[in-house]
């Protein structure tokens, strides 16, 4: 245990909370699981809704191959062993968001067996190291429609536009011990899913929502009764979830009590969970393997398109970023978000120098789209401007300094960067006649800084150079003042 | 003029073609049949409207050189089959009332073949029943009496019941019907008529409401070998909105129809032999494997050592997917909806369920509901999907030294309304002999082979290998040939 495990500390001692997470993930994906209907979010009520959807009679699930492919994409893209023999359960209950009256989804032999991610250091997070997080399985399923209680005073309403949407059900190994943990692997999990391509991750419309589990322990003891919250729908969410159950758990057994295997929901407006139902009322689903439809053999020609057409993923992505000298935080930055990364590897295809240009994006780049309100997906700047506007750093034609003021100006308006410099006379000089004129004055005009200097206050060097640059309005060549200033002050 | 009514599917179809009359008096001859036979209840709707059409596009068809595969033939439809426009109840309260806005793959691949639509036909309720007389809209009555003197109603079998006792009655020349566990074959049986039930999966089950997915298929009922396999050749086929739909080629049954059986040989499971089973039936059954000897067929003793596991494996299986297919009748979509005073979802659900659904299919759903819970799913509905796999082993087995199986349909003959319905045990084993090869997903069909003592028509059953429907009609068509079967019921509705 290091100094930094996450602990709770109780009246009787410290506390280990235990997590795992089950993540629904919508499937990217035009028709829905089992039928042919659209999935777009936020259309009309009732509008995506086919027969199978309905559950009319006589009406007959048949796989969408696209939902199929995404979810082995996923389980490929977290290392996971795809299952080629797979089949449907059906998950019986009455509910009136659930037409069918049973949930076709995946008990007894998901599509994707064992596989695992890695969320990385983060120290300012709580996260010393690096960590493997095991993931059990993934499953496909069909998501339930939509109830609606406010729409009439007596009556509810239901939207069946989800009805039958699919579903990856990830399930992790109980392998996190603090929010800070699970906060990261959800974060990690949305990024493998968007670089992949499978789940847009959208946790805001619900295409991303986690069961949460969480049971406490005596660290070294046997695992304690879990309970599990139920459809969180932030990472933030999903924090304060473990936070608030790990302390109520404690609180609990602490005062005598016993946690109880129950299901729960989160309320975010008083930050607290309460009990929906227990163990002891929970439904029995009568799961048993749907005859409507065959079990799902996949064939080696399907699973190579697969595997072809995963993209580089963020793991691979960041250790690539390191390896060419990008910093480590910088690479974690670029590589959090699909966008990011993509827009960056089409940056580094200019030629870009990549530990530069890391810097740039993180800093500049990054700060001008928080400023704008923008995301890369509407990026004011192309890469190809933004390498050209590196290159004229990089081959000394501007200064890091007049860059910063070029790329404004590229953003206000949208002429390239080289456009700008000519035009606004922004190159950087190296002519040592006008540097010496400006240093000349500047030492005339300091003349007891310039014996505090030579009397061995060196520190004073930098200013100096500041006053050169301001004189020569930042386009002076850094190398050269600094060398026809040690001349000069000799 | 003959009556068109006693013609058959072949014979209308070639009658039509050659212009000896017109589809339209076709039609109307068998609606007026229809509406004439209100005492055995065949019909939940009657469509006249709906052959006349199809009957005046087959006499435009014929005009203009383009004649369908069944243009000129109506036929019924059992009121399983969703279609378009015209209520679809499955017999049942619950859906009384509902009209599909769509129409099921096999009904609509009729229509395309030119049939006409005579009217929907009873059933047992969700095709659950061997008698018809779990109809929410009251039982079907077979057109044949006991020759006793009598006046006994008898049942028309089921669950296919109006099907069969409209064809046998001259209301229609051929119908649908689908078998779960024998719900084409006995009924024909019951009746004198010809049904096949195909391999699981040659006819689409889209938009046919459910009973128990893995065992449903549809499949024809008709007068005689040869119209089974025209009706067939027209209801299957591979269908994308079907995951269990098989994607193979449809065979031209009737043209390879033959009833010389030389190197054929055929099975006898000698665990078919019940102990106390009427002496009638076995002696038919003898008759039959004279017949096929006769066809040239050699005849070898099999053994099916499991058949006695099949109807308990049967009334675990079917029930089972039931419970969960018929879920879906809750009062929120569609159907009946039962809202009582102040009723919340779970009160409105009970009511519904409660007042939708008649005490056989709430047995059922009760039984498939216990079976699959936890605790008990091992125990049932585990085991019975074993030995199902070993049911379905010993036919493989047997088909290595076999090509056909021959069998009787039923253990008796028709019986009368009401003997059955006090003992639900007595009423399932009616289906011990068609329940094994519906475990199986193997074509089976029933001619009629007999007349036992009371003047009641007794069928024979003939099981095939998968996909080999061809045999089992021809085996068909050689007991037909042999049988010589023409008695009909006396007209008494």
């Amino acid at each position: 245990m290091t100094e930094a495990s996450y602990r709770i500390k109780g009246e009787t001692g410290e506390w280990e909370v235990v997590i795992g997470l089950e993540v629904h993930a919508q499937v990217t994906s035009n028709a829905k699981l089992f039928s042919g209907a659209a999935t777009a979010f936020g259309a009309e009520p009732n509008t995506q809704v086919s027969l199978v959807d309905a559950a009319m009679p006589g009406m007959l699930p048949v796989p969408n191959r696209e939902c199929i492919r995404q979810a082995v994409r996923t389980g490929m893209a977290i290392d996971a062993h795809i299952n080629t023999w797979s089949r449907f359960d059906r998950k019986n209950y009455f509910y009136a968001d659930l037409p069918q009256g049973y949930q076709i989804s995946q008990l007894y032999h998901p599509l994707v067996g064992e596989g695992s991610l890695t969320i990385e250091a983060d120290e300012k997070a709580g996260l010393p190291e690096a960590k493997r997080i095991g993931i059990e399985r993934i499953h496909v399923e069909q998501d339930a429609g939509k109830l609606m209680h406010d729409q009439h005073p007596t009556m509810s309403y239901v939207d069946l536009n989800r009805s039958g949407v699919a579903l990856m059900e990830i399930v992790s190994r109980p392998d996190m011990r603090s929010p800070a943990e699970a906060g990261a692997y959800v974060r990690k999990l949305r990024s493998i899913l968007r670089y992949v391509g499978s789940c847009d991750g959208n946790m805001e419309e619900g295409s991303m929502r986690a069961d949460v589990n969480v049971s406490v322990r005596k660290p070294g003891d046997e695992f304690g009764t879990r309970t599990e919250t139920k459809n969180v729908n932030s990472v933030r969410f999903v924090m304060a979830v473990i936070e608030g159950e790990a302390k109520r758990q404690v609180e609990l057994i602490e005062s005598g009590g016993t946690v109880v295997q129950e299901t729960r929901l989160y309320d975010p407006d008083r930050n607290e969970t309460r009990s929906m139902r227990s163990k002891e009322d929970a439904h029995d689903y009568r799961y048993f393997p749907d005859p409507d439809l065959l079990p799902l053999e996949l064939d080696d020609a399907f699973l190579a398109e697969c595997r072809d057409s995963l993209p580089e993923l963020p793991d691979a992505k960041r250790a690539r970023y390191l390896a060419a000298g990008i910093s480590a935080y910088n690479a974690d930055v670029l590589t959090a978000e699909v966008e990011s990364a993509l827009w960056f590897d089409t940056l580094l295809e200019t030629g870009a120098k990549p530990a530069a240009a890391a810097n740039w994006v993180s800093s500049e780049l990054f700060g001008a789209l928080n400023r704008l309100g923008k995301s890369f997906e509407d990026c004011p700047v192309t890469p190809a401007q933004a390498g050209e506007l590196l290159g004229l750093v990089a081959d000394g034609t501007i200064s890091g300094t007049i860059a910063k003021q070029v790329f404004e100006k590229m953003l206000e308006s949208g002429d390239a960067a080289g456009v700008i410099v000519e035009r606004d006379g922004l190159k950087q000089t190296s002519d040592t006649g006008a540097i010496e004129a400006e240093i000349a004055k500047i030492l005339t005009a300091n003349a007891d800084k310039v014996e505090q200097y030579r009397g061995g206050k060196e520190a004073l060097f930098g200013f100096f150079v500041g006053q050169t640059m301001k004189a020569m309005q930042g386009k002076a060549n850094p190398q050269v003042v600094n060398e026809l200033l040690k001349k000069a002050l000799g | 003029m003959t009556d068109l009514t006693n013609l058959t599917v072949a014979q209308i179809r070639d009658g039509h073609r050659a212009g000896d009359f017109s589809a339209v008096e076709v039609a109307e001859a068998f609606s007026a049949n229809v509406a004439a036979a209100k005492a055995l209840n065949a019909f939940i709707v009657e469509t006249p409207e709906h052959a006349l059409a199809a009957a005046k596009q087959a006499d435009a068809d014929r005009s203009a050189g383009s004649l369908k595969p069944l243009s000129g033939v109506p036929i019924g439809m059992k009121d399983l089959f969703a279609t378009n426009g015209v209520q679809t109840t499955a017999a049942s309260h619950m859906l009384e009332g509902f009209v599909p806005r769509y129409e099921s793959t096999v009904s609509q691949k009729l229509w395309d073949a030119g049939a006409g639509m005579l009217g929907k036909l009873n059933l047992d309720q969700f095709a659950m029943g061997s008698s018809n007389e779990t109809s929410y809209f009251g039982n079907v009555i077979s057109p044949w009496k006991r020759n006793d003197g009598g006046n006994a109603a008898l049942a028309p079998g089921g669950s296919s019941g109006g099907s069969s006792s409209a064809i046998a009655a001259r209301l229609c020349p051929a119908a649908t019907g689908t078998d779960t566990g024998g719900s084409i074959r006995q009924p024909a049986a019951f009746v004198g008529i010809s049904g096949i039930k195909p391999t699981y999966g040659r006819c689409s089950r889209w938009g046919i409401v459910a009973f128990a997915s893995s065992l449903d298929q549809a499949g024809p009922m008709a007068r005689d070998v040869r119209d089974c396999a025209i009706m067939l050749e027209n209801m299957a086929g591979f269908d994308p909105k079907d995951a269990t739909s098989l994607n193979m080629a449809v065979p031209n049954w009737e043209a390879a129809l033959s009833s010389d059986l030389k190197g054929k040989k055929v099975g006898i499971p000698k665990e078919y032999r019940l102990e106390g089973i009427d002496p009638e039936i076995d002696a038919m059954w003898d008759a039959g494997i004279a017949m096929l000897k006769d066809a040239g067929a050699e005849v070898v003793e099999i053994s099916l050592p499991h058949t006695k596991y099949a109807l308990p494996t049967y009334y675990i299986i079917a029930p089972a997917e039931a419970s969960s297919n018929l879920a879906r009748y809750d009062g929120v979509r569609y159907g009946l909806r039962d809202l009582p005073e102040k009723a919340g979802l779970q009160d409105m659900y009970a009511a519904t369920r409660a007042d939708g659904f008649g005490p056989e299919v709430k047995r059922r759903i009760m039984i498939g509901t216990y079976v699959l819970s936890a605790g008990f799913y091992d125990a049932y509905y585990t085991q019975a999907q074993k030995v199902r796999t070993l049911i379905a082993r010993d036919f493989e087995q047997a088909f290595g030294v076999c090509d056909v199986i021959l069998a009787p349909t039923a253990p008796s003959a028709a019986f009368g309304l009401g003997e059955k319905t006090a003992d639900p045990l007595s009423m399932y084993l009616n289906d011990v002999f068609a329940v094994p090869a519906s475990l199986a997903g193997l074509p089976a069909m029933s001619v009629p082979a007999a007349l036992n003592r009371e003047g009641l028509p007794l069928g024979l059953q003939i099981i095939g290998k998968a996909f080999d429907e061809q045999g089992v009609l021809n085996a068909g068509l050689a007991i037909e040939q042999r049988a010589g079967f023409t008695a009909r019921a006396e007209k008494w509705w």
